[in-house]
């Protein structure tokens, strides 16, 4: 055990070593996007396992709104989503596998931080979901706020971000508490159910998904206080603009396709009205751009005139990834809360198309 | 290095030829030379870490332990005996816990894998079919399933079992005094008052005397062949001059039992944290996973250990009169203990290293505590040099004593 972690030590070095090379390399192997097309297809990086966010079936789909992201991206450069090789990534693997070029974007549920955006040598490309963490206990109790939580026994994983928040808020609220870290989430749901601890606390999207695994989903209820700010989203390898802005507007295209109301079933029919008022210089301008009718906005990113059409075509637009993956009528029955749109209320905004 | 080679060649005064040709002289510049190669390469490596570690603005140097923690250890024996609660404590705080606890669970664990270990070693030599088939069933079980999968085996039966109450329930036993439910198993715990350490004190005084009464009886025995009741000497000293001095002073010991509440805010219901004495599940399932374990591979050196004992020996002690059970205490078993020590010695480091896989099951151990700082603090060098310190020095500890031991037991030549 002790000679793994020691390996684990001396690879760690070796990726300090290999860390001085990668901005070099990056320069000099040319633009992320010309190597997707050259090679056909986009290796997208998702989690093992998180139902709502990426997660396989039997058959070897994959499903899940960080899936949907890299789909999209997909469509955007190819005009088919299927393009796509899925690549499962621990949490300790998956910013080397970004960094060495293994996969061209990183789509699994990570938290943008500030030490990823500035020591790590990759950059976010924006937020697909704004969670935070939660606590989650035993409908049983009939604990209804944290402000119960007092004297409480918490099972978390050990050496994450949540270990600490949950820390400081019963210190900072005067609550006694017990924390029991397990190495691997698995454990920690499982010492969970048996009764060892009476919360369990990881981001709430977490919870969520964790939940759907238990015997007893209905059991369980996740308490209304978010306890820190958890902002997951796409990254990308540094020093490489282009690919970002390909990342980066292909989610603000499926945000805005939202707000202006253009989903996978009616973008064909809106896409012929407009296109009749194009020539008459009438019409929604703002549409007309996004969807490829007026000026080119493909052709900036090196990509086709048509690129925002395939996505919200082939994938649909945020609201429709939301509600298939995540929302209400999916085992998950996540709101959309902070993820609606900032016309709704929530913090979704998509960048201006012009 | 060449300058040292020429200094003493050119002050040289003595007759008898150059000291570039003499043996004595040129063995030692070799072997300077050789240690200084040694440490310019090492001196080499950590200037060039340091300086690649500054080049990527990665922090480094032990700095860090002084720092203050963001997250909280799970209370046990190491919580206790540092007193982390209520006062800021440090990541070298964070270290000693975890010290403690790999401490306690190897001792736990060597001492009952050696009991075990011993009694199954025996079974696999008996002619009772029932001890000799358990026995083999045992040995050839846990032996051959990795250690890994018992401790989630022993974890998750204990905490699933169903006669296993929720945290807000228990169950009693021995007179109400030990309690026992999901959250680890309750029992009093001794708070010495004023006056307790006069018993102490009888104890050392019983060990020395102890120590003394031996010599005596040997001596004695040496001298007349008269016997002397050791054992119950010793039995006497040890145990019963302490109980008499304990008894005389007006017993000043003071049990806090385990504080059960069954009212109140829900999650405040339950045995009552700091008060009474408690062995989380963790390290339940960690000290019986790796005592058992362990106590499969003890087994097997025990029974080797006896096996070796030639037939012979045990035909002479009894054509000399010496009963079966004085046969096996200073015939059979001293001369098995030489072939049995040095193997067992490797069982013990053993049981010390497989300690670490602790994190599994979230048992705060020396290597999950050094693993969730170097989590936090991204201190892989620094923490992973303390880590292999501290397993270095437990494992030559352990080596010391045994080698001592065997010292003690191997055949004396003449």
């Amino acid at each position: 055990m002790a000679l793994r972690h020691l390996l684990c030590g001396v690879m760690a070095v070796g990726f300090g070593f290999a860390a001085v090379s990668t901005p070099a390399s990056a320069q000099t192997s040319g633009s992320t996007l010309s190597a997707v097309k050259s090679k056909g297809r986009l290796d997208c990086g998702v989690s093992q396992g998180l139902p709502g966010f990426s997660n396989s079936d039997s058959a070897g789909n994959f499903t899940g709104i960080d899936v949907d992201l890299c789909r999209g991206v997909a469509a955007a450069v190819f005009g088919d989503p299927s393009k796509v090789r899925f690549r499962t990534l621990s949490a300790k693997e998956r910013f080397e596998a970004l960094k060495s070029g293994e996969i061209d974007v990183l789509s699994r549920n990570s938290t943008w931080t500030m030490t990823r955006d500035t020591q790590l040598g990759i950059i976010f490309a924006g937020v697909n979901y704004y969670d935070g963490q939660g606590l989650m206990v035993p409908a049983s109790l009939g604990v209804s706020t944290a402000a119960e939580l007092d004297g409480a026994r918490i099972c978390t994983n050990t050496g994450t971000t949540t270990e600490l928040n949950v820390t400081d808020y019963f210190r900072s609220h005067g609550m006694s508490f017990e924390l029991i870290a397990f190495e691997k989430t698995d454990e920690v749901g499982a010492a969970y159910e048996a009764g060892r601890c009476d919360v369990y606390t990881t981001d709430r999207s977490g919870l969520a998904a964790e939940r759907l695994k238990f015997a007893d989903p209905e059991g369980h209820v996740v308490l209304p206080e978010i306890i820190s700010k958890e902002p997951l989203g796409p990254a990308v390898r540094q020093g490489d603009e282009q690919w970002l802005n390909v990342v980066k507007w292909t989610h603000y295209a499926m945000l805005n396709a939202e707000e202006l109301g253009i989903s996978s079933e009616n973008v064909d029919q809106i896409r012929d009205e407009q296109a009749g008022l194009v020539s008459q210089g009438q019409g929604n301008q703002e549409i007309q751009r996004l969807l490829g009718l007026g000026d080119d906005f493909g052709a900036v990113l090196g990509l086709p005139k048509d690129w925002a059409y395939q996505v919200i075509k082939q994938v649909g637009n945020y609201g429709e990834v939301y509600e298939a993956n995540v929302g209400p009528d999916t085992p998950l029955k996540l709101a959309r809360g902070a993820n609606a749109l900032w016309t709704n209320g929530g913090l979704q905004y998509g960048m201006p198309v012009r | 290095m060449t300058a040292s080679a020429e200094t003493p060649s050119s002050g040289s005064s003595r007759s008898s030829g150059s000291l570039l040709y003499d043996p004595k002289v040129r063995s030692i510049f070799f072997q300077v030379a050789l240690i200084l190669a040694v440490l310019l390469f090492f001196g080499w490596i950590v200037l060039n870490t340091m300086a690649n570690l500054r080049a990527r603005n990665i922090s480094s140097g032990f700095d860090f332990l002084g720092n203050t923690p963001g997250f909280q250890t799970v209370t046990t024996l190491g919580t206790y005996l540092m007193d982390v609660s209520g006062r800021a404590i440090t990541y070298l705080d964070v270290l000693k816990v975890g010290l403690i606890n790999t401490l306690l669970v190897a001792v736990l664990g060597i001492v009952t894998a050696t009991i075990l270990g011993f009694v199954i070693g025996v079974f696999r030599l008996s002619n009772n079919a029932v001890l000799y088939g358990f026995s083999t069933v045992y040995v050839e079980l846990l032996r051959n399933t990795p250690l890994l999968l018992q401790i989630f085996f022993w974890y998750f039966a204990a905490l699933r079992a169903p006669w296993v109450p929720d945290a807000r329930g228990k169950v009693s036993f021995f007179w109400d005094n030990f309690h026992f439910n999901i959250t680890g198993l309750y029992g009093p715990y001794p708070l010495p008052q004023t006056g307790f350490g006069a018993t102490l004190w009888a104890l050392v005084i019983g060990l020395i005397l102890t120590f003394v009464m031996r010599w005596w009886a040997k001596k004695r025995q040496d001298a007349t062949g008269k016997q002397f009741p050791i054992f119950w000497g010793a039995v006497g000293l040890i145990l019963g001059l302490p109980l008499l001095v304990f008894l005389l002073t007006g017993a000043p010991l003071r049990w806090e039992a385990a504080n059960f509440v069954q009212e109140g805010p829900v999650l405040r219901r339950g045995f009552q944290k700091g008060e009474g004495m408690l062995i989380i599940p963790e390290l339940i399932a960690l000290w019986l996973a790796l005592s058992l374990y362990t106590a499969a591979f003890i087994a097997e050196i025990v029974r080797a250990g006896i096996l070796a004992v030639n037939k012979g020996q045990t035909e002479a002690a009894h054509a000399l009169g010496i009963s079966q059970s004085k046969n096996l205490r200073l015939v059979v078993i001293p001369q098995a203990l030489r072939v049995i020590i040095p193997p067992l010695t490797s069982q013990y480091l053993n049981i010390t290293k497989n300690s670490s896989l602790a994190v599994a099951i979230a048992y705060p151990d020396f290597f999950s505590q050094v693993q969730i700082s170097l989590n936090q603090t991204g201190r892989a060098i620094e923490l992973i040099v303390i880590a292999m310190l501290v397993y270095l020095t437990f494992s030559l500890i352990t080596s010391a004593i045994m080698n001592y031991v065997n010292s003690r037991m191997k055949l004396v030549e003449r």
